[in-house]
């Protein structure tokens, strides 16, 4: 093999290394466009409202103060604030972390559960009607939110489930079609030897699920919470919808609502900035702790 | 979404042996079980809506007094709707604007990343922008993009470039937007197609090269066609994903200024939830439906979606 290779290697190296140069180029570009944003929103948000008019092009924070980020947590009172240039309005910050954590810790905890159930019986079960109900679950997969959005608006109103949790996460936790296709993808592949020799020493179909099936599916089920986890902490319009009030509300219809309250004219850009870098911070988290897993759970969904 | 065919045709092979079998074990009965949850789930969420949004748009319903059936009024209404079909266009527009370039942009990275590095880190921090949530990107760029004191305009002003009004204008609110959603997800793209990139044998490559072809050469006529199945894939679902746009338009423009920015998706918003029009909202949101199909079949047509030329 290498030797057959050999030949067309001193021809191609030189073209590579012009190449090579200018992939490089283009990717370090890409990084510094991909992180500057980033930047900017750290130097805004340690920065006082009054400084970033009088110098904006200056790359680090100028009047360097941590008030932003105290009055977006509700620490520092509304005059002092509004003395700072802002707009005095406070975020109620640990309120709506709270309540974002509330939300996608319930949709990534229910449908892992009832997405490896339903996919278990898909995948190894035989019960009549299996596969025209399995063809009924890659139909819901290709209808996109809008045709159900405004329906499902109207079922939770009528439920009364406006303002609450379950009204939150109901249309999402039960069936998500996604996680069941991807997670029997993976279950069609697990060994049936160990399953046979499980039933063999006596188990259950419910044991085998539960001893074999289950503990050899840590890494996609890891995967799919991760996924589940950003979709739901990044979603907008259906929590707008349903939790506006500040006790379910989170953290994305926050901003969102802060956005529209800061004033037009001069908005309280630092404030803004803290929130924004507040509200990062835990997927950024996640992203570090995990990094890897993420990665690959994304390149994952592209060749499944 | 070409998998999904093959398997449920695969899966039936082995099913319908066991059509009646089934029931005479405890087997069936734990798997009505399982499957129950998200059987629930199903016909509350999807199928029961699914019918009722087909029934509510021949309605005319606000939500607080009883709906009146109307018949087709609303598809007629939709038809004559100067309104409607200029969202459309617009969001015709901005999809023309964000995917293009999107896509391009993407395999380059892609590419790039197959060719010279394998580095987790470098993928990871291309992929950062679509960890963050619509809402928070589309404030960081608010900021970013602010006339006064925004970033860009700052670096414009370093090469005397006059400052711009990008949101706040009529004619750079749209490219604008696409901008933001091309830096949100070009890292993402460009992660699935290095993925895709992967799993095509190098050998075919090196024996191209051997065989004298060009790097060009090698990129357009194997690797791209090979990387076919990846593409229709990521080309379908973000154009799926473009024609939905909404976050970013409610958090910036809502819609302006001057309805620039006002995408179909915002245009069912108001009518749902300003006007209270449930009726012809989802007869919008039928219409978006209906479009978003066609599109996909043509788009899987064009591309021969189920054949793949590694095979």
């Amino acid at each position: 093999m290498t030797a057959t290779i050999l030949p067309a290697q001193a021809p191609k190296r030189r073209r590579i290394s012009i190449g090579a140069i200018l992939g490089w180029a283009a990717l370090i570009l890409m990084l510094i466009i991909t992180l500057l944003p980033l930047w900017w929103v750290i130097r805004t948000s340690f920065s006082t409202n009054r400084e970033l008019y009088a110098n904006p092009r200056n790359p680090l924070p100028v009047g360097f103060t941590f008030d932003n980020f105290a009055r977006v947590l509700g620490q520092l009172d509304t005059s002092k604030a509004v003395a700072a240039g802002g707009s005095g309005q406070a975020l109620n910050f640990w309120l709506y972390l709270r309540n974002s954590v509330i939300v996608s810790g319930i949709m990534v905890v229910g449908q892992l559960v009832f997405s490896s159930m339903a996919a278990y019986a898909f995948a190894r079960l035989r019960f009549p009607l299996r596969e025209q109900i399995f063809f009924l679950y890659i139909v819901a997969l290709m209808v996109p939110g809008v045709v159900t959005l405004i329906p499902n608006f109207i079922l939770i109103r009528s439920l009364n489930w406006l303002n609450t949790f379950q009204g939150i996460v109901a249309p999402s936790i039960l069936m998500a079609p996604f996680a069941i296709f991807f997670l029997r993808q993976f279950f069609l592949g697990v060994n049936r030897e160990l399953e046979e020799a499980a039933k063999l020493d006596g188990a259950s179909l419910f044991g085998v699920f539960w001893r074999i099936i289950l503990p050899l599916s840590v890494p996609p089920m890891a995967t799919l919470g991760i996924l589940t986890f950003i979709g739901t902490w990044n979603d907008y319009l259906w929590p707008l919808l349903i939790g506006k009030d500040e006790s379910v509300r989170v953290l994305t219809v926050a901003l969102g609502i802060f956005r529209s309250q800061t004033p037009q004219g001069a908005p309280d850009w630092g404030g803004l900035m803290a929130g924004t870098l507040l509200s990062i911070i835990p997927s950024v988290t996640l992203f570090l702790v995990l990094g890897r897993r993420v990665v690959n759970a994304i390149q994952f969904t592209g060749i499944k | 979404m070409t998998k999904s065919v093959e398997i449920v045709s695969a899966g039936r092979k082995q099913a319908l042996p066991s059509w009646l079998q089934g029931w005479r074990s405890g087997e069936a009965l734990l798997a009505w079980l399982f499957i129950l949850p998200s059987m629930i789930g199903f016909i509350t969420f999807y199928a029961v809506p699914a019918v009722r949004g087909v029934l509510i748009s021949f309605t005319d319903w606000d939500l607080l007094s009883e709906p009146t059936f109307i018949g087709l009024a609303n598809y007629e209404k939709l038809i004559n709707d100067e309104q409607f079909w200029k969202a459309l266009r617009t969001t015709a527009y901005y999809v023309l604007l964000n995917i293009p370039l999107q896509t391009v942009l993407a395999i380059g990275l892609a590419v790039a990343m197959h060719r010279l590095t394998k580095s987790a880190l470098v993928r990871g921090l291309l992929v950062l922008p679509w960890l963050i949530p619509n809402v928070v990107v589309a404030l960081l760029w608010l900021w970013m993009l602010d006339p006064q004191l925004g970033m860009i305009n700052q670096i414009l002003g370093v090469f005397g470039v006059q400052r711009l009004p990008f949101l706040g204008s009529p004619s750079q609110a749209m490219p604008s937007i696409a901008g933001i959603n091309i830096w949100r997800h070009v890292g993402y793209t460009a992660l699935l197609i290095f993925a895709g990139l992967q799993t095509i044998p190098i050998d075919i490559s090196e024996a191209a090269a051997i065989d004298g072809a060009g790097e060009g050469r090698i990129f357009f006529q194997i690797t791209l066609p090979l990387l076919r199945p990846v593409l229709v894939f990521v080309m379908v679902t973000s154009i799926i994903g473009s024609f939905q746009i909404f976050d970013t338009i409610a958090i910036t423009t809502k819609g302006g200024p001057v309805d620039a920015t006002r995408v179909i998706y915002w245009y069912v918003y108001e009518y749902a939830f300003s006007r209270f029009d449930m009726g012809y909202a989802t007869t919008l949101a039928f219409a978006l439906f209906l479009i978003l199909l066609i599109v996909t079949i043509i788009q899987l047509r064009y591309f021969q979606a189920d054949s793949s030329d590694l095979a």
